[in-house]
């Protein structure tokens, strides 16, 4: 009598869905947004959504802090440029569409240089040796201008050969297209190998490493290979700005590049798959839209970031599934009063400091061009008091409100939360 | 021979000047395991704060009163910020840190604007103390390790001689037991963090003046400290002022040295025609490399010595 074993595996069709969906969205993006400039915006999104996955397979599923991962974006758009040279020069041919490769094996091979050093220790040092490591490769990249083009760095044309189908990856939009092939293809890579047993003991190294030892895994090696395999994406996201933006320079190694990264993957949300996606679009509208309205950008950008660690520490995308996951129990229209009481206090706070800072940076930095400056749309001058007054008032009314509304939020939606909490272990009784 | 006991009191102001910095650093880490990542960001504002101080009061009541603000100033951060992330772990506070150091450059812009400023050597500190042979050597690098070796001495008779000093020492490593013997444990970490904050205050202060006073000071020497910190060994305060030290020598001898591989081997009679393939890699003179010294240090000393000189934890 032979045993035989019923295997059972439903299709999941949410998660067919959730991908059927992405892949629509990005192919029906630019028709969406159509206009010359939204497609170069849509392109920079993609390379920095590749990134920013990438930057997340080391903080939300490995718990490494890295403060220097543009060292391997930025030596794989290096080592892309440099292959698109070459192409066009006629002295190595390689297909401009799997040119992302060369970055990606750039990324893969410098991750198993550094990572070897920067992984044999965890937690904060490794957030400083990674920070040396990007300081290192900055300094390096001036110094042999040779290969990395000194100041003003490498360019390219990302034009050669015969154009095949008509796709010449001349313009825009069909940059745009190789653009998301690749993203959809990294994704998809990322999301198996976090489900891979790899990803599963790299979250066990990062919620306990010692538990992770003591079952016989070595946390290094994890750490080592979760590195390199990142550094792999990174560099893929390299090769694909370098055919984006056809220039290379040393800005691209740098610890600024590496801060913005982390800035964004976390405003996403690090302990989501889909955070740093939604980190990288709000991320890149925020520099390219935000720097052309205002010069404070940054400071906005840092606050936002400070506020988000310190109330939501599961970025945007946390936010965005515990209300759905209210809405889903029934619990939402509960807190609903509560909630807009809480949001617009605080965006009477926000509306207050923007003035305030919009109007302290015009007085320090602007006031050769007059004490007037718009801001939503009235005309504000710098020199008299009525602005500021205002500004402060707003400022001290909507902080009281904010702080009143907030215990009694906070008790609402922890209620609701431990609700939720109670019927899950009920139902799994 | 003058050149190069005029490098070593250089180099040796400049370790003091990293000392002040990173012992800071090393007592917040060793104490609250906080890595501060806008440490550098108070040095630089206590460089501005000396600035706007002495532009209005003079250099001397600068020299207090900045550190004191930029004290407070991280006490209050500690208190408001760093207090409420710190449930969430070590990760969070780094994080917190980290976009702190963003706002902090972006304030000080805000307030005096992207150019440098210029923050004068304050009248009666200008000129040479000695003259070796052709070489100066300015009275105001002397006033600054004159001031990093007081903040020594005054450091390490507060920890050691002091009541709260030891209280400070008791709460490093048995934190639980300290507040179970009825002493207000947070209270302490904010005093050392607003602590550790009025030292780099202080630094920024003396050496604002000394070289530049910009917007990029902050980052210029947030990442050499952080490399003093591993070099020296994590939490370890005599490891950090070996490493300053030795890191301050370093970059100073090695900007003066135009030594290369190349010169080294013309030396022994060897010559190498440009057209030799790593010609360029072998050109490279010392002074070119001195950016990178302490970032290759960091390196070596992972791979052969982990714990750092002076460390005494691994991992």
């Amino acid at each position: 009598m032979s045993l035989q074993t019923i295997s059972y595996s439903p299709i999941n069709i949410g998660r067919w869905l959730v991908w059927l969906t992405f892949v629509a969205l990005l192919i029906l993006a630019p028709l969406l947004f159509s206009s010359g400039g939204s497609l170069s915006l849509l392109s920079l999104m993609g390379t920095i959504m590749i990134f920013a996955l990438s930057y997340n397979m080391l903080l939300g599923q490995s718990g490494m802090l890295s403060f220097g991962h543009a060292v391997y974006s930025g030596l794989g758009a290096f080592f892309a440029i440099h292959a698109i040279n070459l192409s066009a020069s006629d002295s190595f041919y390689i297909p401009l569409s799997l040119v992302p490769l060369v970055g990606g094996i750039a990324g893969l091979t410098f991750g198993i240089l550094f990572g070897y050093v920067t992984t044999k220790r965890s937690g904060t040092t490794f957030s400083m040796i990674s920070l040396g490591i990007v300081e290192l490769v900055f300094a390096c990249s001036l110094m042999f201008p040779g290969f990395f083009g000194g100041e003003g760095g490498v360019s390219g044309n990302r034009v050669f050969g015969k154009a095949l189908m008509g796709v010449s990856f001349g313009p825009q939009i069909q940059v745009y297209y190789l653009i998301a092939a690749w993203l959809f293809i990294s994704t998809v890579a990322m999301f198996a190998i976090s489900h891979t047993p790899l990803g599963r003991i790299a979250n066990a190294v990062r919620d306990n490493p010692e538990r992770a030892e003591f079952i016989g895994y070595d946390t290094q090696r994890v750490r080592y290979l979760m590195l390199i395999l990142s550094g792999f994406f990174a560099g893929i996201s390299g090769g694909l700005s370098a055919i984006n933006f056809e220039i290379v320079s040393a800005e691209n190694v740098s610890a600024a590049r590496s801060g913005a990264v982390l800035l964004f993957t976390f405003i996403g949300g690090i302990g989501f798959f889909f955070g740093p996606l939604l980190g990288a679009i709000i991320g890149v509208l925020l520099t390219v839209m935000l720097s052309e309205i205002t010069k404070a950008w940054l400071l906005y950008l840092g606050l936002f970031f400070i506020l988000m660690v310190m109330y939501a520490p599961g970025g945007l995308a946390s936010i965005i599934m515990m209300n759905f996951r209210l809405m889903a129990n029934r619990l939402f229209i509960p807190l609903l009063p509560s909630m807009l009481k809480v949001t617009s206090a605080g965006l009477l706070v926000f509306f207050s400091v923007v003035m305030l800072i919009e109007m302290t940076y015009h007085l320090s930095l602007e006031s050769a061009q007059g004490t007037t400056i718009q801001l939503f749309g009235a005309q504000i001058d710098t020199a008299q008091s009525s602005g500021w007054l205002i500004a402060a008032v707003a400022f001290i009314v909507g902080v009281a409100v904010f702080l009143r509304s907030r215990t009694s939020f906070m008790d609402a939606w922890d209620e609701a939360n431990a609700e939720i909490e109670r019927r899950i272990a009920g139902s799994g009784r | 021979m003058e050149f190069t006991v005029i490098s070593l009191l250089n180099g040796l102001s400049y370790g003091l000047l990293l000392f002040m910095l990173s012992s800071g650093l090393t007592l917040i880490f060793s104490m609250m395991g906080v890595l501060n990542f806008a440490h550098a960001s108070f040095y630089m504002m206590g460089a501005y704060l000396g600035f706007a101080i002495s532009k209005t009061v003079g250099f001397w009541p600068a020299l207090v009163l900045a550190p004191l603000i930029v004290g407070l100033a991280g006490a209050a951060v500690e208190r408001i910020g760093l207090r409420a992330v710190h449930k969430h772990g070590h990760i969070s506070e780094l994080l917190f840190t980290f976009g702190l150091s963003y706002v902090m450059v972006e304030l000080v812009q805000l307030i005096w604007g992207r150019a440098a400023v210029p923050y004068p050597i304050p009248a009666e500190l200008d000129g040479p103390l000695f003259t070796l042979y052709a070489l100066a050597f300015p009275m105001y690098r002397a006033f600054m390790m004159l001031v990093a070796l007081l903040m020594l001495l005054v450091i390490w008779l507060l920890l050691t001689r002091t009541r709260i000093g030891l209280v400070i020492q008791a709460a490093l490593t048995h934190p639980e037991t300290v507040e179970a013997l009825g002493h207000n444990v947070p209270r302490v970490f904010m005093l050392v963090f607003g602590g550790g904050c009025a030292l780099a205050g202080l630094a920024g202060v003396i050496g604002g003046n000394a070289f530049v006073t910009e917007p990029a000071m902050a980052a210029t020497v947030g990442s050499i400290i952080f490399v003093v910190v591993v070099v020296g060994g994590m939490g370890s305060l005599a490891g950090a002022l070996l490493a300053s030290i030795l890191i301050g020598m370093i970059q100073t001898f090695a900007v003066a040295l135009d030594w290369s591989v190349l010169s080294a081997l013309a030396k022994v009679g060897l010559s190498v025609s440009p057209e030799f393939p790593v010609y360029r890699l072998l050109s490279i003179t010392l002074a070119e490399v001195a950016p990178i010294l302490p970032y290759m240090l960091l390196v070596l000393m992972l791979i052969f010595r982990p714990k750092g000189l002076l460390g005494t934890r691994e991992g």
